[in-house]
C-alpha cells in the first residue's frame, strides 16, 4: 500500500512534467496551428544548461535560471529564424523542417558536451525526504517539482483568464485574422508565445535533470507521450493537458508497477513479468486509442 | 502535365534503370564490391518510400509512423529465423506452426502480417485529422518500439542476429548480387502496381480525397475505407521492404521501428518529390548517397542534414522529381 502510494506520486510528478511540456506544446498547435517536433530540443537545452551551469557554479539555482533564459532565447531564435516561415504552410512541411531541426540540435549538443551523458544532483536543500503519511518517505526534490507544476498551472489560470494579454491569445486561437484586424501585433503575439513554450519546456528540462541522465535525444522521448497527452486533452486546451498530462503520469508509472502483479495472479512469475513489461509500456498508447475511439477530437476540444 | 516533362523524366528514369541493371558489372569495374550493398539498400529505402508516398503524396495522409510497418515485415523474417536456429517452438507451442526460413513462405506472410497491422493502426488512426493523425501514427509506432524493447525473449534492446538470409529455391540469396536483383525486381514490381492503382479508379478516388474531403462525401464514396485501403496496401510495402531490409542486414532491432526512421522515410518521399512515383525513389537514392558522402568528411553530419532539410522545405518544394521537370507541372 505504501508502495502504492509512492508510485501514485510519482505518477503525479510525471504527469507535471508532461503538463509543462504539454502545455507549451499545445498552445503554439492552438493558436499558430504549426506543429513543432523540436519542442522536445527545447527541454534538452534547458537540461544541458542547467547540467553545465550548476554543476560549475555549484548552484542549482543559477542553473536554473541559466536554463529558462537559455531556452527561452533558442526558442525565440527559432521562432524567428524557422517557425514563422511556416504557419501559412502545410503540416508535412512543419514535419519535416522541425525535424531537421531536431538532427541539429541533437547534433551540436553532441559536438558541444560530447557522446557521455551528463549527472546532475539534486540540490543540498532539497535531497532530504518527508514523510507525508507515516512510515512512507518521499524526496522532497520530487515532492519540489509537484508543487512547480500546480504553481504554472495556477499562473497560467490567472494569465490567460485574468489578463488582458491572456485574453488576446485566446482570441489569437479562436480567430487570428479578426484579433490581426482588429489592430493587435499578432506576429509579437505569436513570438510571445512561443517563447512562453520554450521557457516552460526549458523549465521541465532543467527540473528532469537530477532525475534522468541528461543526453542527446532525451527530448524525444517526453515529446511522444506529450503528442500522446495533446491528443488525449484536444488540441489547443490548456485545461485539457492539465488533465490528460496527469492521466498519462499516472497510468505510465502505476502500469509499470501494477500490472506485473495483476498478472502473476494468472500467470507464472517470469512470464508475467515480462508480459507486465511489454503491457505496461503500451499501456498509455492503448488509453490514447481508447479515448479517440470515444471521442476523436480528445476530451476537451478547444475548436469549434 | 506539360509533354516534355514527361519526356524529359521518362529519359532520367531509363538512364537510371540501365545504371541499376547494371551496376553489379560497374561495382565489378570499379573494385568496390560494398556499391553492391549500398545500391541494395537504397533501392530497399525506395520500396518503403514509394509506399509511404502512396498516403502521403497521393493521399494526403501524414503518417509518422511509417517505420513501424517496416519494422513488424522485418520482425516477422527474424523471429520465425529465430525460432529455426534456437530450435525453440513457436508461441510456445501453442499452435502447431512451423519456424521457417523459406522465403516463398515467410515474405508474404510478413506482408500479410504489416498489412493487418497496418489496417489495425489505419482503422484507428483514420478516425482524426490533420496534426491529430500526424500524432497518432507517431504513438503507435513508438507503441511498437516499446514493444519490441520490452521482449527480452526476441533480444530486446539488442535486436536479434540472423544466422543466414532466407532460402529462395534455385535463387542463392546469401550472394549479395542476386540479392541485389531480388530488391531491383521488387523494388519494380511495386512500382508497377502503384502506377497501375494510382492511374485506377480506386486511386483517383483517393486522390479527389486529398483535394476536398467533403466533396468526395457527398459525392458518395465511402471516403473512410478507400484511405483505409490505402494506409493497408502502403503498410504491405513496407513490410517487404522491411522483409528486404531484415535479409540485407542480417540483423533487426527496434531501432528499424523508432519514430526517427519514420522521419526519413518521409525525408525521402519530400527530398524527391511527393505525389510523383519515382520522385520517392530519386529521394531515396539523394539521401543516402549524401548520408554516405557526409559521414566520410565528418561523425556530425547529422548536424550540416537538419539545416539542409529546413532550406529544402522552405525554398525547393517540389524535390529532385521538380527539379528534372524544370518549370513543368510538379505531378507526373
Amino acid at each position: 500500500m505504501l508502495l502504492f502510494f509512492e508510485q501514485l506520486l510519482n505518477g503525479l510528478q510525471l504527469g507535471v512534467m508532461l503538463f509543462l511540456m504539454s502545455a507549451g506544446l499545445t498552445l503554439v498547435f492552438g493558436i499558430m496551428r504549426v506543429i513543432n517536433l523540436a519542442h522536445g530540443s527545447l527541454y534538452m537545452v534547458g537540461a544541458y544548461l542547467a547540467a553545465t551551469v550548476s554543476l560549475h557554479s555549484g548552484s542549482f539555482l543559477l542553473g536554473l535560471l541559466a536554463a529558462l533564459l537559455a531556452s527561452a532565447l533558442v526558442g525565440l531564435l527559432m521562432e524567428l529564424m524557422v517557425l514563422r516561415r511556416l504557419y501559412q504552410r502545410d503540416h508535412l512541411d512543419q514535419v519535416l523542417a522541425t525535424f531537421g531541426l531536431i538532427l541539429f540540435f541533437n547534433e551540436g549538443v553532441r559536438m558541444i558536451w560530447g557522446r557521455q551523458p551528463l549527472f546532475m544532483d539534486v540540490p543540498q536543500w532539497l535531497s532530504g525526504t518527508v514523510e507525508l503519511i507515516p512510515g512512507a518517505p518521499y524526496p522532497s526534490y520530487r515532492l519540489a517539482i509537484i508543487l512547480v507544476g500546480v504553481l504554472v498551472a495556477l499562473f497560467l489560470y490567472l494569465l490567460f483568464n485574468h489578463t488582458r494579454l491572456g485574453m488576446r491569445i485566446r482570441a489569437g486561437a479562436s480567430n487570428r485574422e479578426m484579433i490581426a484586424a482588429l489592430g493587435i501585433n499578432i506576429k509579437l503575439l505569436n513570438t510571445l508565445v512561443f517563447a512562453l513554450g520554450a521557457l516552460l519546456a526549458g523549465l521541465a528540462g532543467a527540473m528532469a535533470g537530477p532525475i534522468l541522465a541528461v543526453e542527446s535525444g532525451m527530448g524525444e522521448s517526453i515529446l511522444i507521450l506529450t503528442f500522446v497527452v495533446i491528443v488525449i486533452g484536444g488540441v489547443g486546451s490548456i485545461r485539457g493537458a492539465l488533465v490528460a498530462a496527469l492521466l498519462v503520469g499516472t497510468v505510465e508509472t502505476l502500469g509499470g508497477y501494477l500490472l506485473p502483479l495483476l498478472l502473476r495472479l494468472f500467470l507464472p512469475l517470469a512470464s508475467a513479468d515480462g508480459a507486465g513489461a511489454s503491457l505496461a509500456s503500451m499501456s498509455v498508447y492503448i488509453l490514447m486509442a481508447a479515448v479517440l475511439v470515444w471521442r476523436p477530437r480528445g476530451l476537451f476540444p478547444a475548436h469549434d | 502535365m506539360p509533354g516534355s516533362c514527361v519526356s524529359r523524366v521518362s529519359l532520367v528514369a531509363a538512364c537510371c534503370a540501365l545504371l541499376l541493371a547494371l551496376l553489379p558489372w560497374l561495382a565489378d569495374a570499379f573494385g568496390d564490391p560494398y556499391l553492391v550493398t549500398l545500391f541494395s539498400r537504397i533501392l530497399i529505402y525506395a520500396l518503403a518510400a514509394v509506399s509511404l508516398d502512396l498516403i502521403i503524396g497521393y493521399g494526403g495522409m501524414v503518417s509518422l509512423g511509417h517505420a513501424a510497418f517496416v519494422g513488424s515485415g522485418a520482425y516477422v523474417v527474424a523471429i520465425l529465423a529465430f525460432h529455426l536456429q534456437e530450435g525453440a517452438p513457436l508461441f510456445g507451442g501453442f499452435l502447431d506452426i512451423q519456424a521457417n526460413d523459406q522465403a516463398l513462405l515467410v515474405w508474404p506472410l510478413a506482408v500479410v502480417i504489416s498489412a493487418l497491422l497496418a489496417a489495425l493502426i489505419g482503422a484507428i488512426s483514420l478516425r482524426t485529422r490533420g496534426m491529430q493523425f500526424i500524432m497518432i501514427t507517431l504513438a503507435f509506432a513508438q507503441m511498437l518500439y516499446y514493444l519490441f524493447v520490452s521482449l527480452e525473449g526476441y533480444g530486446g534492446d539488442d535486436g536479434i542476429s540472423l544466422w543466414s538470409r532466407s532460402r529462395l529455391p534455385g535463387l542463392d540469396l546469401a550472394d549479395n548480387v542476386n540479392f541485389y536483383y531480388v530488391c531491383l525486381a521488387s523494388l519494380l514490381l511495386f512500382l508497377w502496381l502503384m502506377r497501375r492503382l494510382v492511374y485506377s479508379r480506386f486511386g483517383r478516388v483517393v486522390r479527389g480525397t486529398r483535394e476536398n474531403q467533403p466533396r468526395m462525401e457527398s459525392l458518395g464514396f465511402p471516403v473512410y475505407r478507400y484511405q483505409l485501403a490505402a494506409f493497408t496496401i502502403a503498410g504491405a510495402g513496407a513490410g517487404l521492404a522491411g522483409v528486404l531490409l531484415a535479409n540485407q542486414n542480417e540483423f533487426v532491432s527496434p531501432g528499424l521501428l523508432h519514430w526517427t526512421h519514420s522521419g526519413e522515410l518521409i525525408v525521402m518521399v519530400l527530398l524527391g518529390g511527393m505525389g510523383t512515383l519515382l520522385g520517392p525513389v530519386f529521394g531515396a537514392a539523394a539521401l543516402l548517397l549524401m548520408e554516405e558522402l557526409l559521414s566520410a568528411y565528418t561523425e556530425h553530419w547529422m548536424f550540416f542534414l537538419g539545416p539542409f532539410l529546413i532550406l529544402v522545405v522552405l525554398f525547393a518544394k517540389r524535390g529532385i522529381y521538380g527539379w528534372i521537370c524544370g518549370g513543368g507541372d510538379g505531378h507526373g
